[in-house]
Formats: structure tokens, C-alpha cells, sequence
């Protein structure tokens, strides 16, 4: 018996690596699944870019879904992402909430002016202190936040128009339903 | 024209790998002479091809060929000739070609001394290592050609990976390629023993220097790797528990246990199925080393640009070699329950099966630690990293039996140990470990595992220096130590020099990152350092940055030292340390940024350390490295009388002559 | 420049190696407090890098998450505390050393596990020549 066990033993190690050369082929190893969905989402209250003198809050955007997404003018994948967000993330029907990270504000100003501005409000965390209560580790990284203010999906990376159909669209119908 | 002669001298390389592969096999079988005599003439054959292969590509190199591809994408008309050189196993597809040349180099040298061996065996040997070169000329053909052209040929090529040009990137692949691929010769000869079956265990003689040269050559090769990110990454760390480390060090782990098993093997006849089975894992885990670092299935520091393609080629290489062994291994092992000579709890053998124990299972958890990760997403149990601390807590609970039993290696008789022989070591070394531990204890104020480092080592360098002198006394001149005996007590005296690098260099040794203006000092134990500003410097390739650090002991200047912040070709920012080495410590600095709009003109970040006895680590496995080598060497397991003479009177103190 | 790197590194098109270093100086309080923050963030993990630990990577996020520590730390926070920090927003994957749970079960005793193994494999591939007391002869050691 103990001379045939290794083979079964070595058989699993195959079987592992034959899944490790599948499952990279499909996911990202850096993709982490955030430990905060299902969870409130941090409060957070920060400048918007527009009126840097004003600021949002979590309290205030209670009571309705919306969707977080960060950016940043430095970030590549954010400009391949960017016309997504302009026609189909403009269709969701939710507020759209642009989470500036990490940027100068006014080459934040500048790229929106170039390519357009999808959010109904961009909000700025120049440090990146917020940003880390919320995972966040890359940008663009997008977050759903139902009515009660609990975070429901996280997406990592940018959206294209087959992710918001296949995954954010049916996460608000989910939204929907619930709330009546 | 001669980068296609370079890919076609690989083909037929890979024709001539198949002949050896197959026909001196087929001959063994069927008892054909003339079959069995084709294995020496394909072997050199295939070397021949493979050496024009990669002359060809290091001539592309020295010559700026950028039509191939290879060459350029890891050089430009600016990087030296040196590291020209070194570029050729610098990425995927050459260190490929240096691994197949290498695995050619043992091949040929098997091939030479082999001559005293049965011919149906060597002709088995020679057949197994043709095998393995097949799976890897196939590899390289099919998936890795390094001699792919580039059309239009560029007018400058990239550059070498900056991390790479240094003198110990330099060293490390070749070495440790001899170290990994030289296992394959233990396979080879675990693999024939098992075709054969006939075989008594003579064959574990001859397998002995080839076992105990590739594991010098495996340690001096993590040695190189570990002072080269020691040196290079500019952490100042000397080993990270990194999967591409961790693939290097399974092997070297199985080999210890593998040179071991192989001694009680050979001596007393008994555990020869456990010695194949270590063969077979040490190179098994070298393949899987390969596949590991090459496949991108694990995220890793440094590991080669992956590609799923080359990952299923190695995975199916792998499946076959090692299950394949590992089948024939189930099949035909029962025959070698063999008659080894009893003996009594207090033995050498019962010593050498408790490290046999410790080493084997120290590989699998680091196994286990590595791909734990893998098996994590693979039954959906969470993402988790598995580093240092888990290693670094486990494996010293494993080597503990391992450290206090060393002492007693060499005094042990085969058989039945002296028990009061053995309590006298036991009391002497004792004595002396716990006498430096008071010191150490008043010296370093209570850094307990500063205290265990000096007693470990004193524990096992007084059992082992104490056997070195009664073999002085005891034995006629000129046969005090016969080399496997020397080596042997040289490695046992490196782990006791490696273990005071380890555990003194990490609890003492003070780490600070500080931010200087020209002309401030920062004090670290009993040195001072100078921050003399920074000016501009210019290498062949890099323009750099370069800090002048003064240290100062007291009012004496020590030494200036000059660290660096390289920028390359290609804009790749390098920092180059500098270290202030010595024997009891080193000093290192290393240089960060300007500090931006400081209030100070030219004030920098710089990271200062001291690290006392750190080069005792590499010192340390300097000296295993010797031992494997001289214990190759010794006379007795290569001399075909002494073998003839072996195979008919069981052995019993033989060697002392 | 830094930055375009780290988005790059965000988006994980990099592969190959990491050789800057995180040189980072803070105002510690103490020796023995630097000592603590050294030994805390090597058991932390980067979230963006290949495999570096937030103490040895120099990617914009580790900083921003090493400054994190170190404010934790200055209120006084253990560092359970500040590991629970972290593993609360980024999960179990920043810590080296994964905690003992149902999923990590196989990863903390598959050691003991291999240890039984490789001492069953042992005794089973020479039965009969475990030590036998009256057979056993004494014999030169070389």
C-alpha cells in the first residue's frame, strides 16, 4: 500500500497545478474578493471636485442605491473604461458617484472635460485615506451601495458592456425588487 | 543564417536525445550489446548540437544580433560584454537552453566514468538521462525557441533586466542548474536500478559522488541567489520564503536526506526502496522548481514572464516523468526489500532516519506553505497568503531534532551506538553550549534567540571538532580523514557556522530608515554615519546618483561608502547598495529619494543597517558546499576494484584503509 | 511616473521584478516602538506588488497603507488591532501568517499530517529492520 501512495499523492499535485494554469488563465491572482461586501459601507465624507467647499457625506445618500466608481486621471484601464460608464452606465438608472483617487484635482477637471462626465457627482480623496476604508487597492474599482447603505457588489478593474449586463444590471434589478 | 543554424542544431539534438532515450534501453533489455554501445556516441552527439546552440546564441549576443528576438529584448549596444554574456540565460528561452547544456555536461561526464560500470547499466543510465533531455528539447523547440527572428531587425535592442546585471545574477543560474540537473543523475541511476531489478545495492555506490557534487553545486547555487537579493533587491533581507526560493530549496532539502539515506543504503543494505523514492522526489522536485517559476501559477517576486502554453507542456513533461518513476517505482520496488543488517535504537541509522524524517517532511511543508495559496482558491476556502512567518515558525521546529542530534553523527557506530562514548560528547558539548550561552546571555542582554544561535553552533561544532580530534589521535598519519569523512564533518561544521549568521544577524541587527541632509549623522550601535551629499555618476549603461556615507567609529574614519540610485536604458530605476562587509558584521546603506522641497538643500532618504555576522550565513553554506564536494571526491566510492570488491563481501569497516 | 507604474501595477499587466526598495522614514517615538512597526509591516502583505511585504514595497499603496500602521499605532493600538484593521477592509490575504480557521485548518496540521506520513513511509518501506535489540552488532563507524 505505502509503495502505490505516492502516485495518488502526486496525481492531486498534478490535478492542483492543472486548475492553477486554468484558473489563472481566467482570473486575476492580484483580484482579492473585498471582505466588505454585505457589509455598511464606511462613512465617508469628502470635498466633491466641482466645490471643493462642499463635501458628501454617507448619511446623505441614504435612502436610495447608488454606484461608486473610482478613477483617477493617471489611471490607464479608468480611460478604457471611460466610454462604458458614458452610454451604459448612464442607462443604469442609479446615481452614479465618481470617486477621485489619489489625483490633482484640476487634471481630474481636465480629463473629465476631455472625455466626459458620466457621474452625477465626483467626490475627491487626494490621500487616499477614505480609500483604504473602503479596500480600495487599484483604481478603477467600482462599489454598489443599496438604500441602506450596505455595500451589495464590488467590481475590480474596469467595466465593459458585457460586465454591466451580465453582473452590475441584474445586481440593481436585485436592488429593485427588495425595495418595494 | 546562424540563428537557424542555431534552432536546427537544437533539433537534431532533440533527434539524437530520442535515440539515446530509446535504443540503449531497448538494448538493456534484450541484452544487445551493439544496441547498448549507441548510448555514448548519441550522448556526445546530442552535446555537440546543444553547445553549437548555445555558442550561436551567445554569439548573437556579443555581436548585437537584434534579428533574434531574444537578443533583443534582453540587450542593447550599450550593456558591457559581460553581461552580454550573462543576458543569454537572462530570460525564459536561454536559461531553458543553459538548463539543457548543463543537463549535457552531466550526461557527458556520466558518460565518461562510467566505464567500469555494467554495461547493461550504464546503458540504462545513459537511457533515462536521453529521456529527460528529449521532454526538455522538446520544450524548448516547440514552445521556447530562443533563436525566433525579429523582422524588421531593430536598430537598438532593450536591455537586460537591471536587477540582473550584477556579478551574482551572474553565478547563481549555472550553478544551481548543476545542482538541479545533477539530481537527475541520482533519477537516472534510481530509475535503472528499478528497470534492472537484478541489482543488488551496488549501484548506490555509484550514485553516491554524483549525488553529493550536484548537491554542493544546488547549495552553492542558493548560496549565490541569496547573496545576490541580499546584495541587489536592496532589502538587506537574505531569504524571503518566496515561491521561486521555495522551489529552489525543496530539492535541496530532499537532497540532504537523499545523501544521507544513500549512506545507510550503501553501508548496511537496508532502506534501498526509500533511497529510489528520494531520487526520484529530489528531481522531481527540481522539474517541478522549473515548472513552478516558469508556468506563472504562483506570484512570485521574480519569476520569468509566464505563459499557459509553456505551464501545460511542463505539466504534461512532469505527469509523465514523475509518474511515470513513481508507477514504475510501485511495480518494482517489493523486489527490493533487501536483507539489511539489523540495528539497535541507539545507531547511526536510527539518527540518520530521524533527520531522514525532519528533512523529507520539512520539504513537504514547504510544499504544502507554497502552493497553499493554490489549493485555497482551488476548494474556494478564501485567498491567503502564506509567507515568512508561517515558514519561518515551522521550519526551525523541525530542524530542532535535527540540530541536537548532530553532534552525535560522527561518533555513532553503524549497528549499535557506545552509549557511554556517546553521553561523554553529550556531556562535553553541553558544557560548552551552556558556558557560551551564560556569556552570550550578559553580552546581548537577554536576546533569546541570539543566545540559542551561539549555543546551537557551539553544541554542534564542539560534537563535531571533538570527533576530529580523536580520529587525530586515534588513527595512523595519513589517513586521519578520508575525504567523504572530511566532507561530511565540514558540512556539520556549516550548519554550525550558518546557524550563528542567522540567529545573530536578525535579533541584533538594527534596520533605520532616516532622511539626512549633506553633513548630518545618524548613530547606529557603535558607528556613525555621514551623509556627504550626492553627485552625479556615469556607468557603461546606467547614469546614477551617487551618496557618499561616511562611517565613523568614534573619531575614526572607518570607510566611505558609496550607494547608488542607478537609472538604466530603458528609464528602469535600480538602487545599488553599498556594503562595508566584515567578518563581524556588515554595514549597508542604501539610497532612496531626494527629499522634495525639504528645508535643507540635498537632504535624502537613506536606510541605514547594521548587520552583524550576517556573511556567516553564506560562509556557512560555503562550507556545506565544500563538503558535498569533497565527499564527492573520495577515492574509495569511484575506484572499480573497491567496487568489484564491494558488491561480493558485505561491508564492514572497509573503508578505513 | 511613479504613479503610471502603480496603476499599471494596479491593473496587473506587470510581471517580472520589483527592485526599488520602500525607504520610508517616520518619526518614531522609540527604538523599541521602530523595532515593532519593522517586525509588523514584513508580516503584512502588499496587496498590488507580485509577493513583497508592505515593510519592502515601495508601490504607492503600501505607503499610504505603512502610514496607516503607523498612525494606528500612535493611538495606541496592538497590533491584533491593527491587523484586524487591515483584514477588515482588504481581508485575510494582506496577512503572511493566515489565521487559524476552518480553511487554514489543512495548511497549520497538514505539517504534523506529513510528519506521521513520512514516518509511516519510512517504517513501511523496510519492514523487519526496525531496531531489533538482538541482532544489532556494534561496528566501526567508517
Amino acid at each position: 500500500m505505502m509503495r502505490t501512495l505516492p502516485l495518488p499523492g502526486f496525481a492531486l499535485l498534478t490535478a492542483l497545478f492543472g486548475f492553477g494554469i486554468r484558473w489563472n488563465s481566467h482570473h486575476d491572482p492580484h483580484e482579492v474578493p473585498s471582505p466588505l461586501i454585505d457589509k455598511p459601507a464606511p462613512a465617508f465624507v469628502l470635498p466633491r471636485l466641482d466645490h471643493p467647499g462642499q463635501s458628501l457625506d454617507k448619511t446623505s445618500m441614504l435612502g436610495r442605491p447608488y454606484l461608486v466608481n473610482v478613477f483617477a486621471s493617471w489611471c490607464i484601464a479608468c480611460g478604457e473604461e471611460h466610454p462604458v460608464l458614458m452610454t451604459a452606465g448612464r442607462k443604469l438608472g442609479i446615481p452614479l458617484i465618481g470617486y477621485n483617487y489619489k489625483d490633482d484635482p484640476s487634471e481630474a477637471k481636465a480629463w473629465l472635460a476631455r472625455h466626459g462626465n458620466p457621474y452625477d457627482q465626483v467626490i475627491t480623496d487626494r490621500s487616499g485615506r477614505t480609500a483604504i476604508d473602503f479596500g480600495v487597492y487599484g483604481a478603477p474599482e467600482s462599489f454598489l451601495v443599496d438604500a441602506g447603505g450596505v455595500i451589495r457588489y464590488k467590481h475590480i478593474g474596469p467595466f465593459t458592456a458585457e460586465l454591466i449586463a451580465t453582473e452590475l444590471a441584474p445586481a440593481i434589478a436585485a436592488l429593485r425588487r427588495e425595495a418595494p | 543564417m546562424m540563428p537557424e543554424l542555431g534552432q536546427f542544431s537544437l533539433i537534431l539534438a532533440l533527434l539524437l536525445a530520442a535515440v539515446q532515450g530509446v535504443v540503449p534501453i531497448v538494448g538493456a533489455w534484450r541484452g544487445s550489446p551493439s544496441l547498448m554501445a549507441v548510448a555514448r556516441p548519441a550522448a556526445a552527439g546530442q552535446a555537440v548540437f546543444v553547445a553549437a546552440a548555445f555558442f550561436i546564441l551567445t554569439y548573437g549576443f556579443l555581436t548585437f544580433d537584434f534579428s533574434i528576438t531574444y537578443v533583443a529584448d534582453n540587450s542593447n549596444l550599450a550593456l558591457p560584454w559581460y553581461y552580454r554574456v550573462a543576458a543569454v540565460w537572462g530570460a525564459h528561452e536561454g536559461s531553458l537552453l543553459l538548463w539543457i547544456l548543463i543537463l549535457n555536461l552531466w550526461t557527458v561526464a556520466l558518460a565518461i566514468f562510467s566505464r567500469q560500470l555494467p554495461p547493461a547499466f550504464a546503458a540504462r543510465v545513459l537511457g533515462v538521462l536521453g529521456l529527460v533531455a528529449v521532454g526538455f528539447l522538446a520544450f524548448i523547440v516547440f514552445t521556447s525557441n530562443p533563436f525566433a527572428r525579429l523582422l524588421p531587425m531593430p536598430g537598438n535592442g532593450a536591455d537586460l533586466n537591471p536587477v540582473l546585471q550584477d556579478p551574482g545574477m551572474t553565478l547563481h543560474p549555472p550553478v544551481l542548474y548543476m545542482g538541479y540537473v545533477g539530481f537527475s543523475v541520482a533519477f537516472a541511476f534510481s530509475i535503472a536500478a528499478l528497470l534492472g531489478g537484478e541489482l543488488e545495492q551496488a549501484w548506490v555506490r555509484w550514485a553516491r559522488p554524483w549525488t553529493n557534487a550536484a548537491w554542493g553545486f544546488l547549495t552553492g547555487g542558493i548560496v549565490a541567489g541569496s547573496w545576490w537579493a541580499y546584495a541587489e533587491l536592496g532589502w538587506g533581507g537574505w531569504w524571503f520564503w518566496d515561491p521561486v526560493e521555495n522551489a529552489s530549496f525543496m530539492p535541496w532539502l530532499i537532497g540532504v536526506a537523499l545523501i544521507h539515506a544513500q549512506a545507510i543504503t550503501e553501508k548496511r543494505g537496508s532502506f534501498r526502496a526509500w533511497t529510489i523514492l528520494l531520487s526520484i522526489f529530489a528531481f522531481s522536485l527540481s522539474l517541478l522548481g522549473t515548472f513552478l517559476v516558469r508556468s506563472g501559477v504562483l506570484t512570485s517576486v521574480h519569476a520569468f514572464a509566464s505563459d499557459p502554453r509553456r505551464g501545460v507542456f511542463i505539466l504534461i513533461f512532469l505527469g509523465i516523468v514523475v509518474g511515470g518513476s513513481l508507477l514504475l517505482y510501485a511495480v518494482r520496488s517489493p523486489k527490493m526489500i533487501g536483507q539489511g543488517k539489523p540495528f539497535a535504537v541507539v545507531s547511526r541509522e536510527t539518527a540518520i532516519l530521524v533527520a531522514n524524517l525532519m528533512f523529507a517532511s520539512a520539504a513537504g511543508m514547504v510544499l504544502l506553505g507554497t502552493l497553499f495559496p493554490l489549493l485555497s482558491d482551488a476548494l474556494q476556502l478564501g485567498k491567503v497568503s502564506v509567507g515568512a512567518p508561517y515558514f519561518g515558525f515551522l521550519f526551525p521546529l523541525l530542524m530542532l531534532p535535527v540540530v541536537l542530534l548532530l553532534p552525535f553523527g560522527p561518533h555513532l557506530h553503524w549497528g549499535r551506538g557506545d552509549k557511554g562514548a556517546l553521553a561523554r560528547v553529550a556531556g562535553r558539548a553541553a558544557i560548552g553550549a551552556v558556558s557560551c550561552a551564560l556569556v552570550m546571555w550578559v553580552l546581548v542582554d537577554g536576546q533569546l534567540k541570539a543566545i540559542a544561535g551561539v549555543a546551537a553552533a557551539v553544541w554542534i561544532g564542539t560534537g563535531t571538532v571533538l570527533f576530529a580530534l580523536k580520529r587525530c589521535r586515534a588513527v595512523p598519519r595519513g589517513s586521519h580523514y578520508p575525504a567523504e569523512m572530511a566532507g561530511m564533518l565540514l558540512a556539520h561544521l556549516g550548519v554550525g557556522v550558518f546557524l550563528i549568521g542567522v540567529l545573530l544577524s536578525e535579533p541584533l541587527g538594527i534596520t533605520r530608515d532616516v532622511r539626512m541632509a549633506p553633513g548630518e549623522t545618524q548613530t547606529i550601535g557603535s558607528y556613525t554615519f555621514r551623509f556627504d551629499g550626492v553627485h552625479g555618476v556615469d556607468g557603461p549603461n546606467w547614469h546614477a546618483e551617487q551618496g557618499a556615507v561616511t562611517i565613523l567609529e568614534g573619531s575614526d574614519v572607518v570607510t566611505v561608502m558609496h550607494p547608488q540610485k542607478r537609472v538604466y536604458a530603458r528609464g528602469q530605476v535600480q538602487t545599488e547598495s553599498a556594503i562595508n562587509a566584515g567578518w563581524r558584521g556588515d554595514l549597508y546603506v542604501a539610497l532612496g529619494e531626494p527629499m522634495p522641497g525639504g528645508d535643507v538643500a540635498g537632504a535624502w532618504t537613506l536606510r541605514l543597517y547594521q548587520k552583524p555576522f550576517i556573511r556567516w550565513i553564506w560562509f556557512g553554506g560555503l562550507f556545506m558546499m565544500l563538503g558535498g564536494f569533497v565527499a564527492a571526491a573520495d577515492r574509495r566510492l569511484r575506484h572499480p576494484r573497491t567496487v568489484a570488491a564491494v558488491v561480493t563481501t558485505p561491508a564492514v569497516g572497509e573503508s578505513l584503509a | 511616473m511613479t504613479r503610471l507604474l502603480w496603476c499599471l501595477l494596479a491593473l496587473f499587466a506587470v510581471s517580472g521584478w520589483a527592485s526599488a526598495q520602500a525607504i520610508d522614514p517616520l518619526p518614531f517615538k522609540s527604538r523599541v516602538e521602530e523595532v515593532r512597526f519593522q517586525h509588523l509591516t514584513k508580516q503584512l502583505r502588499c496587496m498590488v506588488c507580485q509577493n513583497e511585504s508592505l515593510a519592502d514595497s515601495n508601490a504607492e499603496l503600501a505607503r499610504d497603507l505603512r502610514h496607516a500602521v503607523f498612525a494606528l499605532m500612535q493611538v495606541g493600538k496592538s497590533d491584533a488591532q491593527i491587523k484586524h484593521y487591515l483584514t477588515e477592509r482588504y481581508s485575510d490575504f494582506v496577512l503572511y501568517d493566515p489565521p487559524f480557521r476552518r480553511g487554514t485548518l489543512l495548511l497549520w496540521l497538514g505539517p504534523i499530517l506529513l510528519l506521521l506520513l513520512t514516518a509511516a513511509a519510512l517504517i513501511a518501506t523496510d519492514r523487519g529492520r526496525i531496531p531489533s535489540r538482538t541482532q544489532a552488532r556494534q561496528e566501526e563507524p567508517w
